[in-house]
């Protein structure tokens, strides 16, 4: 015999198993909105119940044990309301996506999930899952689970859930699931049964009505009345290089021949990566291509943070740290610890900018304390730019503070503390 | 004349990979922050149309699959840590045909490792990753242009070939900025989706000699859509291994195989050596270098860059087995691509040299590859 939304009612299901019982009142709720069985999408978990797809005339979608409801959020999402995404879920399942019903509760997505709780897994054998009453015999526990219960419903609620119901899994309870079928948002129904092969194996002298009184779960529906998802409108959506600033090549001689390696050692929250993208911008107005590889800890602002940069006429292929990087700017101590050994290994041909506060490390490059710090930390980085542009003429002074006031920020940099000392720093020939 | 204005600006590839997938068609992006792919969940916040923060993983990849068989095409960037809990529901992506991009941006691993350290070092994982050993495509870039070409690619493979792809990138790539002059980008036209507009009865997994399944989407109420990740027949029906539902299973993997030649993208830099250096991602950028360090020296050395990592096109391999002296380059201390191509006992004629915690740097391969 086939219905509007089965085509059989020779149900994969064990005999008495209540899963019979939910197909047809689910059905039965189905054709009682009237809705198109190809408005329908099941979505099935792993479990008894999930073999139901094929007798399904609507849409069937059969996923992972436990993440059906995740899944139908997914397809439920963009759809209009008109669509029915209906969940057929175990107990197992429900406790292995927990947190894809709570999710799904507190955005409110326009599904309605069934919840089949025969308080085991049925399929693997009889174990108990986070929904098996405390006391409930299972394989695993034939003296009883002596763990407590979720209550699925109360948590749902408490999510938000629009419409939460916990039903006996006995007779005609399709009006419950019509209900919920009919509130906008997100619903579920616990529907309370004994599996048929493991529960009353188990459990022989028990009944179900019994179980779920002394469960304290009583048989109520639970409501809430809040919006149903809806994606937030974008009303534009902009290209990702457009609200990047074009950096505009200024008309100026090239000092550069060959590629040099800048490395900048400071700590983290005190403007290192900014002040390295500051010093690529004026390297690209003076017409050179750059990298800028940045290396930090975890942390946020705590630590070292360290930003290597490639400043090169030609085309830059590897852009790691060289092996004989021309210029180490190191500002603060955790960039003197983190670069400790880098700074020992430069060679005779490079420069080394270190803070005055800084003990000065046996290197064979060209040592040349300032002081950074004093300009206040979050400038020390930016103050070293300055004194690396006048030392090695690969960019201009100017050109940093041109881009200091497009950047707005030129006002709160004391340029005057540090422009009579640079005034009598030297360009290094190389 | 028009010109096109000319636009040099500071990006990085995260930005371009998310400009170039939102241009060819991927229309959602679900996502959380984990590095080094946080930009690129920045990066979609402002430019998908639809767009969702989820709370892990698992949950990702639930729904990019299901945004996916409603006909949206979904993305999502991760790193190993995100990406191995994605793998059960990647596989289920996977069973059920459902195009979709995931960017892998790899960093420093065993587990959490160091999560702002570069690597490349989950190639192996990729290449092992479905249950039964079959290929899921991976792509991957080394340069901008690399990132503008390959994206739409993975779009384009993700809807014709109906399965998830992968790009793979890597903290360095993803991270570092570079100046480019966006001008240059040609814009990328959005795949043109076709769905099964018969009359017949629709038979989800049934397929003609091309083993590629029409794809229709559960908003449709005209026909009746039924997929499922278990073991199944044509018509998404749960079976256990009847011959059907085999030629099903396996029709996934020939299909891949069929394909991946079409989709065969490498770069060979040729300077007329029988020596050749196989690359692929940030260390590519060093393999080049090399090449021309090593010219200066009057010592010439090819580089293979490769861009079609999985499955290894057929191509590769012809190219590869004509040189008498192979090194492969990977940001990795066991040679994971080169293992792939060749197995663990590697011919006398092919190494690998690799690097842990720091870029493998062009001296490294110079002095490692014994040039």
């Amino acid at each position: 015999m086939e219905t509007k939304v089965l085509n059989t009612l020779d149900l994969p299901f064990c005999k008495g198993c209540g899963h019979h019982i939910i197909a047809q009142n689910t059905a039965k709720a189905i054709e009682s909105i009237g809705v198109n069985v190809l408005d329908v999408i099941f979505v099935t978990d792993i479990g008894c119940h999930g073999i139901i797809d094929k007798a399904l005339n609507t849409h069937t979608i059969h996923g992972l044990h436990g993440r059906s409801v995740a899944l139908a959020m997914g397809i439920s999402m963009t759809l209009p309301e008109t669509k029915k995404v209906i969940v057929f879920v175990g107990d197992g399942g429900a406790t292995i996506g927990l947190q894809h019903l709570m999710e799904a509760a507190r955005l409110n997505i326009n599904m309605t999930v069934v919840v089949h709780n025969n308080f085991l897994y049925g399929m693997t054998g009889g174990q108990l899952s986070g929904l098996t009453p405390k006391g409930f015999n299972t394989i695993i526990t034939p003296e009883g689970s002596p763990y407590g219960e979720h209550d699925i419903c109360a948590l749902a609620v408490t999510a938000g859930a629009n419409f939460v119901s916990r039903v006996l899994g006995i007779g005609d309870y399709s009006q419950t699931i019509k209900n919920a079928m009919e509130t906008p948002g997100f619903s579920l129904v616990e529907v309370m049964e004994i599996c048929t092969s493991y529960g009353v194996k188990f459990n022989p002298k028990r009944k179900l009505q019994e179980i779920v009184e002394s469960a304290n779960k009583p048989l109520k529906t639970w409501t809430n009345h809040r919006d149903p998802f809806k994606f937030p409108e974008r009303k534009t959506i902009k290209n990702l290089f457009d609200e990047l600033s074009p950096i505009e090549k200024l008309d100026v001689p090239q000092t550069l021949t060959k590629q040099v390696q800048v490395v900048l050692s400071g700590s983290a929250g005190e403007g290192v990566q900014l002040a390295a993208t500051i010093l690529c911008k004026a390297a690209i107005k003076h017409g050179y291509n750059i990298t800028q590889k940045g290396t930090y800890p975890v942390t946020v602002g705590v630590g070292f943070s360290n930003a290597e940069i490639n400043i090169s006429p030609e085309t830059i292929n590897f852009h790691g740290l060289s092996s004989n990087p021309e210029f180490m700017i190191v500002t603060s101590q955790d960039g003197y610890d983190y670069s400790k050994k880098s700074m020992q290994l430069l060679r005779s041909n490079a420069v080394l900018l270190i803070d005055n506060t800084l003990p000065l490390p046996a290197t064979e490059a060209h040592v040349l304390p300032f002081d950074f710090r004093s300009k206040g930390i979050k400038n020390a980085c930016i103050a070293a730019l300055f004194y690396f542009a006048k030392i090695s003429n690969i960019i201009k002074t100017e050109t940093l503070q041109g881009i200091l006031a497009e950047m707005k920020m030129l006002e709160k940099f004391p340029l005057n503390t540090i422009e009579n000392e640079l005034s009598t720093v030297e360009t290094i020939k190389s | 004349m028009n010109t096109i204005e000319k636009k040099e600006v500071i990006l990085d590839d995260s930005r371009v990979i998310m400009e170039a997938l939102a241009q060819a068609g991927a229309d959602a992006y679900i996502g959380y922050p984990i590095t080094p792919s946080s930009a690129m969940y920045l990066h979609a916040s402002t430019r998908y149309p639809y767009m969702l923060p989820a709370p892990d993983e698992i949950s990702t990849l639930q729904y990019m699959s299901g945004l996916s068989i409603v006909g949206h095409i979904p993305v999502s960037a991760t790193s190993f840590p995100g990406f191995a809990l994605m793998l059960e529901s990647l596989n289920m992506a996977y069973m059920l045909e459902l195009p979709m991009v995931i960017i892998l941006t790899q960093r420093l691993g065993p587990s959490t490792g160091t999560a702002t350290g570069g690597a490349q070092g989950d190639i192996a994982l990729l290449h092992g990753m479905i249950s039964g050993g079959h290929p899921v495509p991976v792509l991957c870039p080394s340069s901008i242009e690399d990132c503008w070409f390959l994206s739409p690619k993975a779009v384009e493979i993700a809807v014709k070939l109906r399965t998830p792809v992968i790009i793979l990138s890597s903290k360095e790539r993803a991270t570092t900025s570079r100046n480019f002059d966006v001008s240059t980008l040609p814009p990328i036209k959005p795949i043109a989706r076709k769905y099964y507009d018969k009359k017949e009865p629709y038979v989800p997994y049934k397929t003609d000699d091309s083993l590629i399944p029409d794809f229709l989407p559960v908003t449709t109420n005209q026909h009746q859509v039924r997929m499922t990740s278990s073991t199944h027949d044509q018509k998404g029906i749960i079976q256990h291994t009847n011959e059907e539902s085999m030629q099903n299973t396996m029709r996934l993997e020939k299909k891949i195989l069929k394909y991946i030649d079409d989709y065969c993208y490498y770069e060979h830099i040729q300077n007329k050596s029988d020596s050749l250096i196989v690359s692929y991602g940030v260390t590519a950028n060093a393999a080049e270098e090399a090449s021309k360090l090593l010219s200066k020296e009057n010592k010439k050395v090819d580089v293979l860059i490769v861009k079609t990592l999985l499955p290894v096109p057929t191509s590769i391999y012809d190219l590869i087995t004509r040189y008498k002296k192979v090194v492969f380059a990977e940001d990795n201390i066991n040679g994971q691509f080169a293992k792939i191509i060749y197995g663990e006992r590697m011919p006398n004629h092919v190494t690998y040299v690799g690097s842990i915690g720091k870029m493998l740097s062009p001296e490294d391969i110079i002095k490692g590859g014994k040039f």
